[in-house]
């Protein structure tokens, strides 16, 4: 267990720092690569829970994907080099505040639910037949909730792009 | 599965880490000697390659020698940063993807779960380095380079995830080594003396895959990221010395890589008909057969790329979008069909 925590402590803080200077950096696309740094930092966190398809899932959507779309919106439209975009918005206090809330609530029900509740290392690990088994049986109601959500975002986009 | 050796977790670490470093470059040497200079060299008769030494084979080294004694120059106005840091990106993307591609039945750096599902995961990455190259470089070419690269990929990438589909479905397994062993205990119309390679059953999916791989690894004819006659090398412009060279490394290690995800869920993998699937002999015999594979799907890959002219990116768009997508599709919705009613 020692080397878990040892591991965790690294990631966590390679984590916190990168959220950090992500929302503090004066440059756009550092903020997005300090993004893709939390995520992976996430992943890397789901692979110490035994999570191994999620963590595989993370690093397939969010790094392969939405922040290689992210980067490339941003390099297509505005990406000076250098320091020269003030990126710090009126409202970053009421933000900040969202954020504390945000994270309390999350904080207070995690510690609330699980409290004391160790995750068992040593026992079965999921297998990604297992997590499958799940979502097409006890999970089917959310998981099509969510496809026909995606589809209807879909359609909506290419309702949005059309010329005529 | 008996183990040959049984040695502590941080040993056995250790070893498979070390042969995996000095497997990856190999690997790509290999195909640079191989196709890029031999191959190459006859097809298009370029006479350098095959000047150098005897048959050619000093080369490699004098390469070698050119790309290390050149300056490490950064442009003025690069983000340094995220310059230096694009290579490795680049690179880690091809590392990580040798992790999960068996050579034998204990021959395999790490047996994940998700086997493909993680191969297909980790290739992603490989775009946001070359994003960041693009960007950081300071010059237009290279950030045109860039976001054609990273338009391509994205396009390819689905009809690449796609094809794999039909052979998990088929296999029922995401696990690399478990698709190698459906394969090999598999049975052609009850006839099981060669198992039953993938590509026979497979062979919509084969071909998507070698055509998206040929596009993810930009090779022609889908370089248009690359096009030296309008970019001047695209994303990788301003990179000299041992910083293309990681590039290039990287290029031809994923191309090793891609033609090995290939031979593995296609061809039969390290399996040799007439032995147990747990043979241990396949340890030794198998790393061997797979290399024999591997050349052969990545002969087809630079044939492909010495011999035909290079897209129009609206041609490269419409071909992912409109023809292997709906394709690749069709291919999943029939063996689904077809898994469900044998």
């Amino acid at each position: 267990m020692v080397a878990q925590n040892i591991f965790f402590g690294i990631l966590a803080a390679i984590v916190a720092i990168s959220a950090l200077r992500m929302v503090t950096t004066r440059n756009i696309v550092h903020a997005a690569l300090y993004l893709v740094a939390v995520l992976a930092g996430l992943g890397a966190l789901y692979v110490l829970l035994t999570a191994e398809f999620v963590a595989t899932t993370q690093v397939l959507v969010y790094i392969g994907a939405v922040m290689v779309l992210f980067l490339f919106g941003i390099m297509l439209t505005k990406a000076p080099l250098g320091n020269v975009m003030e990126m710090t918005g009126r409202q970053w206090p009421l933000a900040a505040v969202v954020a504390a809330l945000l994270g309390g609530v999350t904080i207070y029900s995690l510690v609330d639910r699980f409290g004391s509740e160790r995750l068992n290392t040593d026992g079965p690990i999921y297998r990604t037949a297992d997590v499958s088994d799940e979502v097409f049986s006890t999970y089917i109601v959310p998981f099509e909730a969510v496809s026909v959500l995606l589809l209807a975002a879909l359609i909506g986009a290419i309702v949005l792009a059309r010329k005529d | 599965m008996t183990s040959l050796l049984a040695l502590p977790y941080w040993q056995e670490t250790g070893i498979k880490l070390g042969l995996a470093l000095a497997v990856i470059p190999t690997t790509s040497l290999i195909l640079v000697y191989l196709f890029l200079f031999k191959m190459m060299a006859f097809m298009q008769s370029r006479l350098g390659p095959n000047d150098t030494g005897p048959y050619g084979s000093l080369q490699l080294i004098a390469e070698a020698i050119k790309f290390l004694q050149k300056e490490d120059i950064h442009p003025e106005q690069a983000d340094r940063r995220v310059f230096r840091m694009a290579p490795v990106v680049v690179l880690a993307s091809t590392f990580l993807l040798y992790v999960v591609l068996p050579a034998g039945p204990d021959a395999i750096v790490q047996n994940l779960d998700t086997g493909v599902f993680y191969a297909m995961a980790v290739s992603s990455l490989s775009v946001l380095g070359i994003l960041m190259a693009g960007w950081a470089s300071a010059n237009k070419y290279a950030l045109l380079g860039g976001l054609r690269a990273a338009g391509q990929l994205i396009a390819y990438e689905l009809p690449l995830i796609l094809a794999v589909m039909g052979v998990v479905i088929q296999a029922e397994t995401l696990n690399l080594q478990d698709i190698v062993v459906a394969q090999a205990t598999g049975e052609i119309f009850g006839f099981g003396a060669i198992g039953n390679p993938f590509i026979l059953t497979q062979f919509i999916a084969f071909l998507i895959f070698m055509i998206a791989a040929q596009a993810e690894l930009t090779q022609t004819p889908f370089d248009m990221p690359v096009a030296e006659t309008e970019l001047v090398g695209g994303f990788h412009i301003e990179y000299t010395g041992f910083r293309f060279l990681l590039f290039f490394m990287a290029e031809f290690g994923t191309a090793f890589a891609f033609a090995a995800l290939a031979s593995v869920m296609f061809l039969g993998g390290w399996w040799i008909p007439g032995f147990e699937v747990d043979d241990n002999i396949l340890n030794v015999l198998g790393p061997g057969v797979m290399l024999g594979k591997i050349l052969l799907v990545a002969f087809f890959i630079f044939w492909v790329r010495f011999t035909y002219p290079r897209l129009r990116e609206d041609q490269l768009q419409k071909f992912a979008w409109k023809v292997l997508i709906p394709l690749s599709l069709a291919n999943i919705v029939l063996t689904g069909i077809f898994k469900v009613v044998f």
